[in-house]
């Protein structure tokens, strides 16, 4: 199965397919990020492959590793044919991704969630808020350096240390 | 700014018909709902940030506490997740043992799924009867693993211990018992009036809009789709036993009460094939990369010594890659995504998950209908917010 796919997309998309390679049996397509709702939009309505299920819309921080540092991913499922593909886009921290809202409605949520995490931006979308944090959060916490915790001075005389509200990286400078 | 004629109407986030810390902000017209938007994020604890700084094992217990109604469902996706990366040869004992558990689980959380969403509703009995049968199955989480709820019976490669003698006769008197129990259910509630009242024409999604909005799992199936990850899918040795995909055409919450009666009949059936299958052998993988010895063996032998020693204090390290792996869990398609940058730690878990999807189209089931239905709603689309914020 996996075979035809790749065919197919590379018969049609391969100027706009960056790299394309099977790991564990899935298919991982790398495709540029202003191509993608392209792609998509043609994976999902071809009458051979039919990926009408979008499954689950994620990112990876590769700071320091890697560069463009975010790499987003859409794993797309093919009810019809049981099939998969994970989709992959590689992106900086300031370039937004084109939403995927106007093609499959739980879209909106799950980039909301990678808004919210890892602060990546996508042009499109109704409603790009944070979705678990609180609105007034500062940072992003999927991202490698935001830290999963701090310490708390052992020892101050200052109020200003011991007040660890204003010392948490996450408040910002404007938490009186 | 919504206009003067509609009214806000704020619903939870302590509601006990929220099932959880859900908020939905209600705009209503007269006791008609315009919009319902979910807020969710009280119950975030940074799961997935946690495991970045854990070892694999470690992580591990983290996934029960995601969708804690059904905590081996979350170890199998995580588990299967890391030995499709490594490629790791399971032991068909712990296969049987997987299958045979993962299908108590999907039981044990649609009973509370039907006690819970009948009481809303106003069958206040259910919930007795329902958690009177959960707790059998409570207790076999408990006999196997020693942990009620916070199993952690799976681990990477296998099973942490070997099932207990009598695990065999404690299973088929739940598949004795068992039957009858849903029978029952199906007497209280099936036929009866108010509970058709309520629920009939409530709540309707259409395929295709289904499809659209992401649902999976029972609402997916109630809508009429015939999508079952152990049937399109198999992973473990699903494709080993016989059942049927439980669909029904109505896609409204009548329909999605009766597709989770049937999983439960389906989820018996091959508990019933798999408990006279289970083979004699090892539970756990024998490649000592991953999992450690037998314990009496590391007190006497030095090379097992060694490996129990690395794998305690380095862990295993997967090589290089990111998998997706996905299972069928009693809410839906539950995914992990794992990425390894060779370490002992993984460098990014992500779940997908399916209550976290399936509330993102509450407004769709909820637009135009009344006050009370936004109860029902919720219920069929049963969340839990554990595994919503992670």
């Amino acid at each position: 199965m996996v075979s035809a796919v790749e065919e197919k997309l590379k018969k049609e998309y391969s100027d706009k397919i960056q790299e394309m390679f099977t790991f564990r049996d899935d298919l991982n397509v790398v495709v540029k990020p202003e191509h993608l709702p392209e792609i998509c939009r043609y994976l999902k309505t071809d009458q051979d492959l039919k990926f009408n299920f979008l499954s689950c819309i994620t990112a990876v921080d590769y700071l320091g590793r890697r560069q463009p540092r975010f790499e987003i991913v859409y794993m797309l499922f093919s009810i019809p044919n049981h099939y998969r593909i994970i989709l992959k886009t590689r992106v900086d921290e300031n370039d937004a991704v084109p939403s995927l809202t106007s093609l499959w409605e739980t879209a909106d949520w799950q980039e909301r969630e990678v808004f919210d995490m890892f602060g990546l931006k996508f042009s499109g979308h109704p409603n790009l808020t944070r979705i678990i944090m609180d609105d007034d959060w500062v940072g992003h916490p999927q991202r490698k350096d935001f830290p999963l915790t701090y310490e708390l001075p052992q020892f101050s005389f200052s109020r200003d240390d011991i007040d660890t509200r204003a010392n948490a990286p996450w408040r910002g400078d404007n938490d009186a | 700014m919504p206009e003067a004629k509609t009214m806000i109407l704020n619903m939870g986030p302590q509601h006990p018909a929220t099932h959880g810390v859900l908020r939905v902000i209600l705009e209503l017209d007269g006791e008609t709902v315009v919009k319902a938007s979910p807020v969710i994020g009280y119950l975030h604890t940074g799961i997935e940030k946690n495991m970045e700084a854990k070892t694999y094992t470690q992580a591990l217990t983290m996934t029960d506490r995601m969708d804690y109604l059904a905590p081996m469902s979350n170890n199998l996706v995580y588990a299967g997740a890391i030995e499709k990366l490594m490629q790791v040869e399971i032991p068909p004992r712990a296969e049987y043992v997987r299958v045979i558990m993962t299908e108590l689980t999907r039981i044990a959380s649609h009973l509370v799924w039907l006690g819970t969403h009948a009481t809303d509703i106003g069958a206040m009995s259910m919930l007795l009867y329902c958690f009177r049968e959960r707790e059998k199955i409570i207790q076999m989480y408990e006999f196997v693993s020693g942990v009620r709820m916070m199993s952690s019976y799976f681990r990477v490669g296998g099973l942490a211990k070997d099932i207990p003698d009598g695990f065999d006769k404690r299973v088929k008197e739940i598949l004795d018992t068992f039957p009858g129990r849903i029978n029952e259910y199906e007497g209280l509630l099936t036929e009866n009036k108010i509970w058709r009242n309520r629920t009939e024409n409530v709540g309707v999604i259409s395929a295709e809009d289904a499809v659209n909005a992401g649902l999976s799992g029972p609402n997916l199936r109630a809508s009429g789709v015939a999508w079952d990850i152990r049937k399109s899918n198999p992973y473990s040795y699903y494709d080993k036993f016989e059942f049927d995909i439980a669909t029904n055409d109505k896609g409204d919450v009548y329909g999605r009460y009766l597709v989770r009666l049937e999983e439960m009949r389906q989820s018996l059936r091959i508990i019933d094939q798999a408990i006279d299958g289970i083979p004699e052998g090892p539970y756990i993988t024998e490649d000592r990369k991953i999992a450690p010895p037998p314990k009496e063996r590391v007190l006497k032998g030095m090379e097992e010594l060694i490996h129990h020693f690395k794998l305690v204090v380095h862990g295993f390290q997967p090589p290089e890659g990111d998998v997706y792996f996905s299972i069928e869990s009693p809410k839906g398609e539950i995914g992990c995504y794992i990425v390894s940058d060779g370490s002992k730690k993984p460098y990014r878990v992500h779940f997908r998950p399916p209550s976290f999807v399936n509330i993102s189209a509450l407004n769709r089931l909820v637009k135009g209908r009344m006050v009370a239905d936004v109860i029902a709603c919720i219920g069929s689309i049963d969340i839990v917010l554990g595994e919503i914020d992670r």
